[in-house]
């Protein structure tokens, strides 16, 4: 409990006693497949490399929910309406309890924010596709979600305490997200002419860039070893696409659709779902801020910041102004 | 794939036998919860055991469309919201309304033979009975908390006496949504409260915001023929004004406002006449399914 | 937040949280401060950490709780605290602070095996 307690600063360069301990204490909790938790010594490599992660992670979350509060208001059901909005308020939660398991690191979420609206961090780049069609609720919720649900499930498992534990509370209410996409494309799919093809055209919009959504190819992923070695990550980054390649290969055929990749196939000697190459120019393009929407799902965040300023200003003087009050009562009280 | 601890099957078999208590302790345990959903209105409709009057109907649409036009207001809000845990209680009061919507116009279709979703996409915009209130743009965030304060605390004293309809299903509706507007009036007293007493900037906004909805809240309390005539079917609308004063007076007060000296707009939304504003909401929201007609979605 | 289920059938005062508990919880700088939520899943069940947040003070720490983590069920009672007037143990004397009950086995039941399969005991 009390994750979030102040941590103890920077500690003062003399004080490589006390770091040789810690590092001993450290690699034994990491040896036994244990928990660090916030005011444990850490290496300042491992704090640095999770609150980039789970920054990171935080900002996909709330800049993910744009895409899909694109289609609150014109969604086609009232029924899919809830949903939808139900899920787009799960992702501020999610983004919520993601900045506060970051905060533990030692960075409050108002910086975290700064950088985020300066351009300085970054978040997953499907989140700068549009959403062109409503079947892009549906591609979003089975491939987007459902990727996010394959790195996030051994996650859960993560070394720091406090981002497993808000993975394991995430998992749990993202059981829902991938289920409802691939309904909204199950119904589709069965529609009329025009949503089936609607449904299929976000599915080819959608799954190369969901499967980019494990990063880069093992060899080209310098990070990766070290998150492993740390029990960060659990999974190189291929082994969890080529599960995932697997897993909607199979469920696309309930669709009675098809993934616009003629190259997916189980390679029966590796025992590994295999596809076709990705551009990977593209994803360093539009992670590098030249994708479709990079520019206006940053400015609708710095606006919603940014205008939001004077209530949350306003939040703070009253609760000064009513403590203020209540410390004059209490003192012609004594 | 993902262990949830929820538990389905026996969530809606009544609040006294949803299994053994728990072993231990948890901050995540999750369930769906035990209520009436839009979905068993309608399923108690298609069997016949509820079948609405007209009178009953035409009323319970008019309550329908003001929930259903706040909802798509405050839809808008989420990822736009001050902060982030705002964002999450815009959008619970959002997800609120959208379910007595439903319920409501659930019910009141089940009188035409139409669903839900016949109702909201395909009616135009003068067959809409919503008040202008729950019309009026979200502006800043003041002027959607000054929008909230009245549209709360009217239909927390119009489902509080709700609940004693002689018509069943209304009273069911109104008394699971009764506990949920007491929430949404809370909500907006907070904010009232800390806009009007935190910075000179905030002060403004509030005061600002209050006299641009003011004038949309004594449509709310007109009588008409069709309450008269539902008796105790119905809420008398004027018979709730004295409390509605009586209690935002206070907060107000508390707040050190004055209740906004402001001449009444003209309204008609019941009778299907509508401020500017509705056009353009109608035509987003219903946009995509009119692009296909009789699609299931 | 009181325990009890809370009957909104009176409207003769505006039901809200309780604005006596607006006191503590300094900001730091514009942001709103720090909280810890507690939740009690379900009577008779001990409040149980569920995560943090932010919010200008108590009475709406205690909403922004609610409507953040009890979305699903999840419970029938919320505590929050700010995170700033929680105490913890060093974790650097982890070694030291807590040694003692260490190997006082005595103080559990299984250290008593003479007595094993005594009916009862």
């Amino acid at each position: 409990m009390g994750q979030n307690v102040p941590d103890q600063a920077a500690r003062p360069a003399d004080a490589s006693d006390d770091d040789v301990a810690g590092e001993a204490y450290f690699d034994a909790v990491i040896a036994q497949d244990s928990r660090i938790e916030p005011r444990d010594w850490m290496p300042a490599a491992y704090r640095k490399t999770l609150l980039r992660q789970v920054s990171q992670h935080a900002h996909s979350e709330i800049i993910g929910m744009q895409p899909e509060a694109n289609w609150i208001t014109r969604a086609p059901s009232l029924k899919r309406k809830s949903i939808l909005m139900a899920k787009v308020q799960d992702e501020a939660g999610h983004g919520l309890y993601l900045y506060s398991a970051a905060e533990t690191l030692g960075m409050s979420r108002d910086e975290m924010t700064e950088q985020l609206i300066a351009g300085k961090a970054r978040y997953s780049s499907i989140f700068n596709y549009p959403t062109v069609s409503w079947a892009d609720m549906g591609a979003i919720g089975w491939l987007v979600d459902g990727a996010a649900i394959c790195n996030q499930v051994p996650l859960c498992r993560a070394s720091y305490g406090p981002y497993g534990r808000a993975m394991v509370r995430i998992c749990k209410e993202e059981s829902f997200h991938q289920r409802q996409g691939f309904e909204i494309l199950l119904e589709l799919a069965n529609g009329t002419p025009g949503q089936k093809q609607m449904a299929q055209d976000a599915i080819n919009r959608w799954y190369a860039p969901s499967l980019m959504m494990f990063g880069p190819p093992d060899d080209d992923s310098p990070n990766s070893k070290q998150s492993m070695a740390w029990n960060i990550k659990r999974f190189s980054n291929d082994e969890l696409r080529s599960r995932f390649v697997g897993m909607i290969a199979e469920q696309v055929k309930v669709l009675g659709l098809t993934l616009p990749d003629p190259e997916v196939r189980f390679n029966d000697e590796t025992q590994k779902w295999e596809h076709g190459p990705l551009d990977w120019d593209e994803f360093k393009d539009v992670l590098a801020g030249r994708g479709p929407c990079n520019a206006q799902r940053m400015e609708r965040r710095r606006a919603a910041h940014e205008d939001g300023a004077w209530v949350r200003e306003a939040a703070t003087a009253y609760q000064a102004k009513q403590a203020a009050k209540q410390r004059a009562r209490m003192e012609v009280a004594a | 794939m993902i262990p949830t601890g929820s538990q389905p099957s026996q969530a809606r078999v009544g609040s006294l036998a949803v299994g053994a208590p728990e072993q231990s302790a948890s901050a995540t345990r999750i369930t769906p919860g035990n209520a009436l959903r839009p979905e068993d209105i309608a399923l108690a409709a298609a069997r016949g055991a509820a079948k609405p009057s007209q009178d009953v109907a035409e009323y319970a649409l008019r309550l329908g469309d003001d929930g259903l036009i706040l909802a798509q207001r405050l839809g808008h809000w989420i990822s736009r919201a001050p902060e982030l845990e705002e964002d999450v209680a815009l959008g619970n009061i959002g997800l609120d309304q959208l379910g007595h919507a439903r319920s409501f116009l659930t019910y009141a279709g089940s009188a035409w033979g139409k669903t839900e979703d016949d109702l909201a996409y395909f009616r135009r915009e003068h067959e809409f009975r919503s008040a202008h209130l729950f019309e009026q743009p979200n502006g800043d965030f003041a002027v959607t908390i000054a929008r909230q304060f009245v549209a709360s605390h009217y239909q927390f004293e119009l489902y509080r006496r709700l609940v004693h309809s002689t018509d069943e299903t209304l009273a069911a509706i109104a008394a699971k949504a009764v506990k949920e507007v007491d929430y949404h009036r809370d909500h907006s007293v907070q904010w009232v409260l800390r806009l009007a007493g935190g910075t000179d900037e905030s002060r403004r906004r509030m005061i600002a915001g209050l006299a641009l909805i003011w004038p949309y809240v004594g449509e709310l309390f007109v009588d008409d023929a069709l309450t008269a005539r539902l008796g105790d079917a119905a809420v008398v609308p004027s018979t709730l004004r004295a409390d509605f004063d009586a209690v935002t007076g206070a907060v107000l007060a508390e707040a050190e406002l004055d209740v906004p000296a402001v001449p009444p707009a003209v309204g008609g939304g019941r009778e299907g006449r509508h401020s500017e504003h509705l056009g353009p909401l109608l035509a987003e929201m219903q946009v995509l399914a009119r692009e296909f007609p009789g699609a299931s979605w | 937040m009181s325990e009890e289920a809370k009957e909104p059938m009176d409207s003769t005062t505006p039901a809200r949280t309780d604005t006596d508990q607006v006191a503590a919880a300094p900001a730091d700088g514009g942001g709103w401060a720090l909280w810890e939520v507690f939740v009690r899943s379900s009577r008779g069940l001990s409040h149980v950490h569920a995560g943090s947040l932010h919010a200008p003070d108590a009475a709406m720490a205690l909403r922004n709780a609610r409507d953040l983590y009890t979305r699903r069920n999840e419970g029938v009672s919320i505590w929050v605290v700010p995170a700033d007037a929680i105490a913890a143990s060093d974790p650097d004397a982890k070694g030291s602070f807590f040694e003692s009950p260490q190997g006082k086995d005595y103080r559990h039941a299984t250290y008593y095996t003479k007595s094993e399969g005594v009916k009862h005991l």
